[in-house]
């Protein structure tokens, strides 16, 4: 019988998306609350994390290279690993998207303060900035493109790991995923995987729109 | 975060593990009976390795050709680059269960099928890129210089741009390799062995001991395919392309997709 329903299970049943709209939208909520509340905690992290790496070298190389390792870790083995100190909770899936965000961010927000100028500091530095003011008004804000560059690369990677998180019962679309491969049932399935790539793109175009805006100058003649 | 209507997977999965010690996770995994048998480590190690192995070569042999020819001629950059991007949007997990549906779950040459084809299709976009970037991104001048010498146009080609495009093309590889063994972790759920089942089973039996043994194992195993084709990136590297040789290493930090994104 489960045979016969493979080849007649139709892609999307629609009524079955009609009954569940419900369920469908609250997964598509928690999906987006697991995604911002990780790159919000992500930045606030990366963002002293990758001055530090910028203005002192050999604290560089360590951070980046223990973010680098948790990144390698297949997503599924680190939230396995924090289980058992957090259960099976929205901790366990913050913690472990958070960590998966570290090397993105940070890596682009010192690519983006290594990338001013010379001269620029220079000049600053003659008109009396201190350290702390030539930080804030002269090389984060020329960092700011390669920063929202980070941000667009780490949302979309964040947007599919949370259905990675669907295994620790937690998910978004992820749940609706793993529910039709449970029941082998093609509707949730498709409906989760459609709905967790649209997030995807619509997130990346929408972040292409603002590294756009922060990058005036680079809208005149650029390549595309 | 109770959220009272999700569907029903949740239900099985809500637990709260009781504390365990790490000696239990050190015994599980010195234990003679988890290093025997059809669902010892060694075998899911292996079934590990000929899935990832399997797949990133298959990409290899897609992958490699496109992204070489395009980048010698440096055309269809924006096809070469956004292909990474698009791969990125498309959750791996997601990739997993709509290939079950397509293929259905069948193994061929002892390689679940659906697995397979996920695994490949994760594998071809940055190797394209990659490549693509590495042979577009040899220096003019190089070529001038090679001209110059009275090389031939298939000399430059083979002599100049292929050695110079070299460390980047191995980023590309390395990248793919290690999420192929990463998302093969995650192919356990769909039936195709593993060292992932470890984490699956435990998860579904709600034995954390073994979850966090097989966590341990499919980490070291990804941390070392990242740390041995790393030494493989250094070896192939020419020794007169130090300052090459340097950006690949900053290329070659796990993630390395993120080398060729426009900043």
């Amino acid at each position: 019988m489960p045979a016969v329903q493979a080849v007649t299970d139709p892609w999307v049943r629609w009524d079955w998306v009609r009954d569940h709209t419900g369920v469908i939208t609250s997964a598509l909520a928690q999906h987006l609350r697991l995604t911002a509340v990780a790159l919000l905690v992500g930045f606030a992290l990366s963002l002293p994390l990758g001055v530090v790496a910028h203005r002192w070298r050999r604290a560089g190389a360590p951070i980046l290279a223990v973010a680098g390792v948790v990144y390698t870790v297949p997503s599924l083995a680190l939230f396995a690993l924090l289980v058992p100190r957090f259960g099976l909770s929205t901790t366990t899936a913050e913690i472990g998207l958070v960590g998966y965000t570290l090397l993105i961010l940070i890596r682009n927000i010192v690519t983006g303060l290594d990338g001013v100028p010379d001269d620029v500091l220079e000049a600053a530095r003659g008109m009396g900035f201190t350290s702390r003011r030539l930080l804030w008004r002269i090389e984060l804000p020329l960092a700011v493109p390669a920063v929202v560059a980070g941000i667009r690369i780490a949302t979309v990677t964040t947007i599919g790991l949370v259905t990675v998180t669907a295994l620790i019962g937690q998910g978004g679309l992820g749940q609706l995923m793993l529910d039709g491969l449970i029941r082998d049932f093609r509707t949730p399935l498709v409906v989760g995987s459609v709905l967790s790539v649209a997030l995807a793109g619509v997130a990346d175009l929408a972040l292409l729109g603002v590294q756009h805006l922060v990058t005036p100058w680079a809208r005149a003649g650029s390549r595309t | 975060m109770g959220e009272g209507g999700e569907p029903h997977v949740s239900a099985f999965l809500a637990a709260v593990p009781a504390p365990f010690s790490v000696a239990s996770v050190v015994r599980w995994l010195t234990a003679a009976a988890h290093w025997h048998g059809r669902a010892g480590i060694p075998r899911r190690l292996v079934e590990h390795l000929t899935m990832s192995g399997a797949a990133v070569l298959t990409a290899l042999v897609l992958a490699l050709p496109v992204g070489l020819v395009l980048g010698h001629l440096r055309r269809g950059g924006f096809l070469a680059v956004n292909v990474s991007n698009v791969g990125r949007a498309i959750p791996s997990f997601a990739i997993l269960v709509v290939a079950v549906q397509l293929l259905g779950i069948r193994e061929v040459l002892g390689i679940n099928r659906p697995a397979y084809i996920a695994l490949v299709a994760l594998a071809v976009p940055p190797v394209v890129t990659n490549t693509y970037v590495a042979m577009a991104g040899v220096d003019d001048e190089l070529r001038e210089a090679a001209r110059g010498m009275g090389m031939t146009g298939r000399q430059v080609l083979v002599r100049v741009e292929l050695p110079a495009a070299v460390p980047l093309v191995m980023a590309g590889v390395r990248t793919a390799a290690v999420q192929v063994v990463a998302t093969a972790t995650l192919a356990a759920v769909v039936g195709s062995g593993g060292l992932g089942v470890f984490i699956t089973a435990g998860l579904a039996q709600r034995d954390f001991v073994q979850v966090t043994a097989g966590a341990l194992l499919v980490a070291a195993l990804s941390v070392l395919t990242d740390l041995s084709l790393g030494a493989v990136q250094r070896a192939v590297t020419p020794t007169g392309l130090s300052s090459a040789a340097r950006s690949a290493r900053a290329a070659a930090l796990p993630g390395a997709g993120a080398a060729v994104e426009p900043v």
